[in-house]
C-alpha cells in the first residue's frame, strides 16, 4: 500500500478544485462525509476517480434517504467512494427538493451505478438525468409511487395493537 | 394510495421479430423458473444458433422490500431479515448486521467473541463456496462432486445447529456476542469435521479441477477484465478471479481477522474456471483461518458487557428485578441508540457485504441500506455472455454465484 490518504488532505484538494460547490463537511462521522452541489455531483465523482494522487476509483454503494420534515431538500442521493490504491472511504451526498428530484447520472463514469440509480429511482422517485434507461427494477412497472418515501407506513392503518402510543412512543 | 394501474405483466414477454421468422435469430428465455438458473431471474437471450447475440435481464421476482422493513423493526429483529439475503452463508450476513450496530453503539467485544464469529463466518464461506463449485460441476454435467459435498455442508449446518438451533436462516448470534457459549457437542462435532473435510475437499478438487473435460468446458467461458470488473463494482471471488486482490477481511479488518495468517489467491482471466479455482483454495484458507482461531481461541466471556442490548439470563429476569426491566426494554426495543451514521462490510460469500445505517435516535434504523454485492455485479452478466454459447451462458452464471435472495432483497 503506497503512502496513506487523510481525510484533510482530500478536503483541501476537493475545495481547491471545486471550491462553492462542496458545500458542507459533516462532523462525527465514520468516514469523510461532504456534501456537495447537485449539479457537481458527476463532474466531482469523474475527477476523484481520475486524480492522479487520490484515484478515489470505486463506488461501493447509492442510494436514496428521504427526510420528509426537511423542507426543500427532502431527497438525498448518498455516494460511497472507495480508493482501494489508498484504502479510503469517503460519503458525497446530494439534497434536493421533492418537487423537483433531479440529479445527473453517473452511469457514464461508473458503469455499475446503472441499477443502483434505477433502485434509486424505484423506491424514492428520484430521476438520474442521462440515465440509459431509468425503469423500475425491483417492482412491479405499473406501480404509481415510490414506496421507501415517509408517507408510506409499513403497517395497515387500521391496526391497533400497534400502535405506538400503548408503547409510550 | 391510488389504485394500481392495469396490470401488465405480460409487456416484457418478447415477441417474434421478423428476424425469428426469418430463422436466423431466435428469442431464447432463460428463466425466470428454469433449473440452470437456480434463482428466480429471467433472461431474455436473442441467439444465432448457438452464439448469445444479447441479453436483456429482468429482476425482482423476489423483492420483498428489506429496506422498508428494517425501517419498521427494532435493531434486534433485523437480524432474522439480514438471514434471507445470500441464504447460502446467512451466519456472515447476521454477523455483518452485529457489528454494524455494535459499531453504532460503540460497544467493545470481547477477544473471545471475535474468535468464535470468525470460526462461524469461516464455515458459512466454505458452505457457501461449496454450494457455487459443486453447481459449476453440475452445469458442466458432473453431479458426483454435487452429492459428495453436500454431505460436508449438511455437517456445517449440523454445526449452526449446535450453536443456534436453527439451519439454513440462521439469526445466529447476538448484538454483543452469543446466545451460549460453544456446547461439548459442538466441540466433538467440529472436531470431526475438521479431520474429516480436508481429505474430502482435495477429493473433490481431483474429480474437477484437473479434470479434462471440466478444463475445456470452464475455460474462457464469461470472462470479464479486472478495470471493467471494478467498473461494475465487483468484489469478493469474482473480482479475485480478475486478478484484483481487494479483500475486506484484509483490506478493513473487522473481528480480529487481523490476527491470522492466511492468503488471498487470485485469478489471471477472471473466466469460470479461475473464478471455480479462487473459490476452491478460499475454501482451503478458510480451513487455515477457522483452525488458527480455534486453537488460540482465548478464554473469556461469550457476550459483551452490555446490558442495554444484550439479553440477561433468563434466571435472572425472573428473579432480579434490574435484569426484568433491561429484558422488558430490549424486548420492546426501548433501549436508547445514538444519533449517527455508519458504515461497515464485512466479506460475504460473494464480497463485501456492507449495511449503511442511519439512525436518528429512534427504536428503530431511519434508513437502512444493504449493499448487496449480487445486485451489483450480475448487471455485467449481459456483456459477460455476450458472442459466448448458451451453455457458456449458463456456466457464467453459477460461477458468479448470483443468488436470487440478495440480488431482490
Amino acid at each position: 500500500m503506497s503512502k496513506e490518504l487523510n481525510p484533510e488532505l482530500v478536503l483541501e484538494k476537493l475545495k481547491a478544485q471545486f471550491g462553492e460547490s462542496i458545500i458542507k463537511q459533516e462532523e462525527g462521522s465514520d468516514m469523510l462525509t461532504l456534501e456537495v452541489a447537485r449539479e457537481k455531483i458527476k463532474e466531482i465523482i469523474s475527477w476523484l476517480k481520475n486524480d492522479p494522487e487520490l484515484q478515489v476509483s470505486f463506488l461501493t454503494l447509492l442510494g436514496g434517504v428521504h427526510y420528509p420534515k426537511d423542507e426543500g431538500r427532502e431527497l438525498a442521493v448518498v455516494y460511497h467512494l472507495h480508493s482501494l490504491i489508498h484504502n479510503f472511504r469517503m460519503r458525497l451526498k446530494v439534497f434536493m427538493s421533492i418537487g423537483q428530484p433531479e440529479v445527473p447520472t453517473i452511469t457514464d463514469v461508473y458503469v455499475g451505478a446503472n441499477w443502483q440509480e434505477r433502485e434509486t429511482f424505484d423506491f424514492y422517485g428520484i430521476r438520474f438525468k442521462g440515465h440509459p434507461n431509468l425503469t423500475r427494477i425491483l417492482n412491479e412497472d405499473s406501480m404509481d409511487y415510490h414506496p421507501l418515501r415517509k408517507e408510506y407506513h409499513l403497517e395497515d392503518g387500521t391496526r391497533e395493537d400497534k400502535d405506538d402510543r400503548f408503547f409510550g412512543r | 394510495m391510488s389504485k394500481l394501474k392495469e396490470e401488465k405483466r405480460f409487456e416484457n414477454i418478447p415477441s417474434l421479430s421478423q428476424e425469428t421468422i426469418d430463422g436466423e435469430i431466435a428469442t431464447l428465455n432463460l428463466g425466470p423458473t428454469h433449473p440452470a438458473t437456480h434463482g428466480i431471474f429471467q433472461n431474455i437471450l436473442k441467439v444465432d444458433g448457438e452464439k448469445i447475440l444479447s441479453s436483456e435481464q429482468t429482476v425482482g421476482y423476489i423483492h420483498r422490500a428489506f429496506e422498508k422493513l428494517s425501517e419498521r423493526r427494532p435493531y434486534h429483529q433485523i437480524t432474522p431479515i439480514t438471514d434471507r439475503l445470500n441464504y447460502c452463508s446467512s451466519p456472515i450476513n447476521n454477523m455483518g448486521w452485529h457489528m454494524t450496530v455494535e459499531k453504532l453503539i460503540g460497544a467493545e467485544i470481547p477477544k473471545r467473541v471475535q474468535y468464535m464469529r470468525v470460526i462461524i463466518m469461516e464455515l458459512a464461506r466454505i458452505a457457501d463456496h461449496l454450494i457455487c463449485n459443486s453447481v459449476i460441476g453440475v452445469d458442466t454435467g458432473a453431479l458426483t462432486g454435487f452429492t459428495y459435498v453436500f454431505q460436508e455442508r449438511e455437517k456445517i449446518y449440523e454445526l449452526y445447529e449446535e450453536i443456534c438451533g436453527a439451519r439454513l436462516t440462521t439469526n445466529i448470534g447476538r448484538i454483543g456476542g452469543f446466545e451460549r457459549d460453544f456446547t461439548p457437542e459442538f466441540h466433538r462435532k467440529f472436531q470431526e469435521f475438521m479431520k474429516k473435510f480436508p481429505k474430502v475437499l482435495e477429493e473433490f478438487d481431483g474429480l474437477l479441477s484437473r479434470n479434462r473435460i471440466f478444463m475445456d468446458r470452464t475455460k474462457g467461458a464469461g470472462p470479464i477484465s479486472g478495470e471493467r470488473a471494478l467498473e461494475y463494482g465487483f468484489v469478493g471471488p469474482n473480482l479475485r478471479a480478475a486478478g484484483v486482490d481487494y479483500d475486506v477481511r484484509v483490506m478493513n479488518p473487522y473481528s480480529s481477522y487481523e490476527d491470522f495468517d492466511f492468503i488471498i489467491p487470485v485469478g489471471v482471466n477472471g473466466d469460470t474456471y479461475d473464478r471455480f479455482m479462487v473459490r476452491q483454495e478460499e475454501m482451503r484458507q478458510s480451513m487455515n483461518i477457522i483452525k488458527q482461531a480455534y486453537e488460540n481461541l482465548p478464554e473469556g466471556d461469550y457476550h459483551a458487557d452490555i446490558p442495554d442490548f444484550y439479553l440477561p439470563p433468563k434466571e435472572e429476569v425472573y428473579n432480579n428485578m434490574e435484569a426484568l426491566i433491561y429484558h422488558f426494554k430490549i424486548v420492546m426495543g426501548e433501549t436508547p441508540v445514538p444519533v449517527g451514521e455508519v458504515y461497515h462490510s464485512v466479506e460475504g460469500g460473494n464480497g463485501e457485504l456492507g449495511y449503511y445505517l442511519i439512525s436518528d435516535g429512534g427504536r428503530t434504523p431511519y434508513r437502512l441500506q444493504f449493499r448487496r454485492p449480487c445486485f451489483i455485479y450480475y448487471q455485467a452478466y449481459p456483456e459477460m455472455i455476450t458472442g459466448q454459447t448458451i451453455s457458456d451462458a449458463v456456466l457464467t452464471l453459477s460461477s458468479l454465484n448470483v443468488i436470487a435472495g440478495e440480488l431482490d432483497a
